[in-house]
């Protein structure tokens, strides 16, 4: 399985899409599995980083564990989380916040 | 220290708007990323795993505290509370929006400082020793050459893009502590016979993919023949080194496969036709960039042996962090004060913008406003009173910097890795939290002595892995992390390259494979004062082999 990454221009965010457009977290992004999705999330790719939305494009291989996207590789879970030595930054930080809040 | 002139101001100014037009055009879409890549490049903008990053210069590591305190300021305005200092003297941001980049600069230039070439196929920060003007054991200070090799190799036309990267370090005393040894250019500032200063010149030396030592290719080039010499010597590589291939286009590849003698050789005839030209720097003009560098006014504080002794008599702690993170001033009542970055279980070279502002008012208040970053990835304040060391100690504590642990085995270098690198195969911030924090007991650690430990998180060597006495490479396999051990690495004025020990550790294994191997030095080594790297070049690898491998051996 296939989720569509890239870093969003204007600040650099790691962001994911998702069918109402590119989001800051992976959980909610576009989960295709086969060829034609694929092909798909790659134009998608293509023609966001043509009208300069974003760079780094990325179709990257995921796994759903619970309902819940988890990217394969360590690169793309650290992109998805934030530095692990700091759960206090990236996108870690929202629910971290959010917990602490609570 | 070096001061803008008119020139350097009108031409950082000019970058900023430059650059700010760039960025202005890349957000309206009037730019593609592969136009403004480039451009980016060129002004320190990388992208990284979770944003973009700039690196700013910090030429030969000097800092004054009004420039800490702009550092601080972006820190804490623009990013998100700390800043990285890296290997190459340099500090990292990890979190600018691109769009806020412009402000930065501007910022920046405002206390003399930019982000240009710090990245790109040009000549990047020059580096020295960052004892630099404090050092007992120095000839002379070494920065005057950096700033000079500085202001030539700015948007220099004919070497701005060269085969590939291009580092230059300086160091002015015997006991090298710039690795000048592992960069593209070594400069080694001494005095020759007739008390003229001159440089013993090393080339082709590096890490990466290749690990290379440099060869010296020229015992003394008097000082005035800088310029022309690095000149001639730039041209034979521009005009020889490869382009066809990234991992073969770096000096150290050139010189390897034409020979040093050759290549020496091809720079003479090069440096013929250059010699005494317009590039001869003229004894005023170095004398002037000299005097931006004169030492600051080291009145006599005599009291401070008394102040010292009774301070250690006091306070254990401060006695330790004086035997560890202290040194010898050429001035018997001053001292050189290593800051640690490097506090136990912490990410290495990080420092928040409170910490950065506090060791501001630090230099200010003790250590005339100068403040150096060493490529170890700790602060400096090179002349500070004897007399003065327990405030200084004292403030260090209050904000958590004042970690008693330089050159032991918990002053890691590590690379950013993959906690935050879009080249990395393997964390590395981590690994050194970890090992930081098996090796807390100080007690234990100076039982052990100088070890240099340094890590990378890919083979691009950022964390210098290749010269640690313990070296850590991660690599990827099997998509999962594996760290790779060298040993008998060193970066000194004896450098050697370390040595693959065996297969590779993973991340729950490799803290237990470090302590094995300093277990194994305590047990062999023919005294206390032996240390790590000794016992190493003494017994070679077969001992250590041994120690992580023997289990794996008898049951094959
Ligand atoms: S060594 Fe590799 S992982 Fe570490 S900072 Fe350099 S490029 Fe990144």
């Amino acid at each position: 399985m296939k989720v569509l990454t890239a870093n969003r221009l204007i600040d650099g965010e790691a962001v994911w899409y998702a069918a109402d457009g590119w989001q800051e977290t992976i959980q909610g992004a576009e989960v295709v599995a086969d060829k034609d999705g694929e092909a798909r999330l790659e134009a998608i790719g293509a023609a966001a980083y043509a009208a300069n939305q974003v760079l780094d494009v990325a179709v990257i291989d995921v796994v759903l564990a619970d309902g819940v996207i988890v990217p394969t590789r360590l690169r793309e879970r650290i992109r998805a989380a934030g530095p692990t030595n700091r759960n206090d930054l990236g996108k870690q930080a929202r629910s971290h916040a959010a917990s602490a809040a609570a | 220290m070096y001061r803008y002139d008119e020139f350097d101001r009108d031409f950082v100014h000019a970058r900023v708007a430059e650059f700010a037009d760039q960025v202005d055009r890349r957000l309206s879409g009037r730019i593609t990323e592969d136009q403004f890549r480039p451009l980016r490049l060129m002004n320190g903008v990388y992208l990284q795993l979770h944003a973009y990053m700039l690196r700013v210069a910090i030429p030969y590591g000097t800092l004054s505290s009004r420039q800490m305190r702009m550092l601080a300021h972006i820190a804490r305005t623009y990013d998100k509370g700390y800043g990285h200092f890296t290997t190459r003297q340099n500090i990292q941001f990890n979190w600018p929006a691109l769009s806020d980049i412009p402000a930065i600069l501007a910022d920046l230039a405002s206390v003399e400082m930019h982000a240009i070439q710090t990245s790109g196929n040009c000549i990047r920060n020059v580096t020295a020793d960052h004892f630099a003007g404090a050092a007992a054991d120095e000839v002379a200070d070494p920065r005057p050459y950096a700033e000079i090799l500085r202001q030539w190799s700015s948007v220099h036309p004919e070497f701005s893009y060269l085969p590939r990267k291009f580092k230059i370090a300086v160091t002015g005393a015997v006991r090298d502590r710039a690795a000048i040894q592992v960069h593209d250019i070594g400069l080694h500032l001494k005095k020759d016979a007739d008390g003229r200063l001159g440089f013993a010149v090393y080339v082709g030396g590096g890490q990466g993919r290749t690990p290379i030592i440099a060869r010296k290719i020229r015992d003394f080039l008097p000082e005035e023949h800088l310029l022309s010499y690095t000149t001639a010597i730039m041209r034979v590589y521009n005009l020889h080194g490869r382009r066809d291939n990234k991992y073969k286009a770096r000096i150290k590849i050139l010189v390897h496969e034409t020979g040093a003698d050759e290549f020496a050789r091809q720079v003479e005839a090069e440096w013929a036709a250059l010699k005494d030209g317009q590039l001869t720097l003229p004894d005023a003009d170095i004398r002037a960039i000299e005097a931006y560098f004169a030492p600051p006014p080291l009145v006599p504080r005599p009291e401070g042996d008394e102040a010292v002794k009774l301070a250690r008599l006091d306070s254990r702690s401060f006695s330790e962090w004086l035997q560890q993170n202290v040194v010898t001033h050429r001035h018997p009542d001053y001292a050189a004060v290593t800051i640690s970055l490097k506090g136990i279980g912490e990410a290495p070279g990080d420092a928040t913008d409170e910490q950065m502002d506090a060791v501001a008012d630090l230099a200010e208040r003790y250590a005339f406003d100068e403040i150096r970053v060493s490529h170890e990835q700790n602060l400096i304040l090179p002349h500070v009173a004897r007399a003065d060391l327990k405030a200084v100690y004292d403030e260090l504590v209050r904000i958590g910097l004042a970690t008693a642990n330089s050159n032991l085995i918990t002053d890691i270098i590590a690379c950013p890795g993959l906690d935050y690198c879009a080249l990395a195969n393997a964390r590395s911030i981590p690994v050194a939290q970890e090992i930081s924090r098996r090796f807390a007991a100080l007690d234990r650690q100076r039982d052990i002595g100088e070890l240099k430990l340094k890590i990378s998180g890919c083979i691009n060597a950022c964390g210098h892995h290749h010269v640690g006495h313990i070296g850590i490479l991660g690599v990827e396999k099997k998509g999962a992390e594996l760290y790779q051990i060298t040993l008998g690495g060193s970066g000194d004025e004896n450098t050697s390259i370390g040595e693959i020990i065996g297969r590779g550790f993973g991340p729950d294994e490799i803290t237990d494979a470090i302590e094995t191997i300093v277990e194994t030095y305590l047990a062999l080594r023919s005294a206390p004062s032996e240390r790590f790297i000794d016992t190493y070049r003494r017994l070679g690898p077969q001992p250590f082999k041994e120690a992580l491998y023997a289990g794996e051996v008898r049951a094959a």
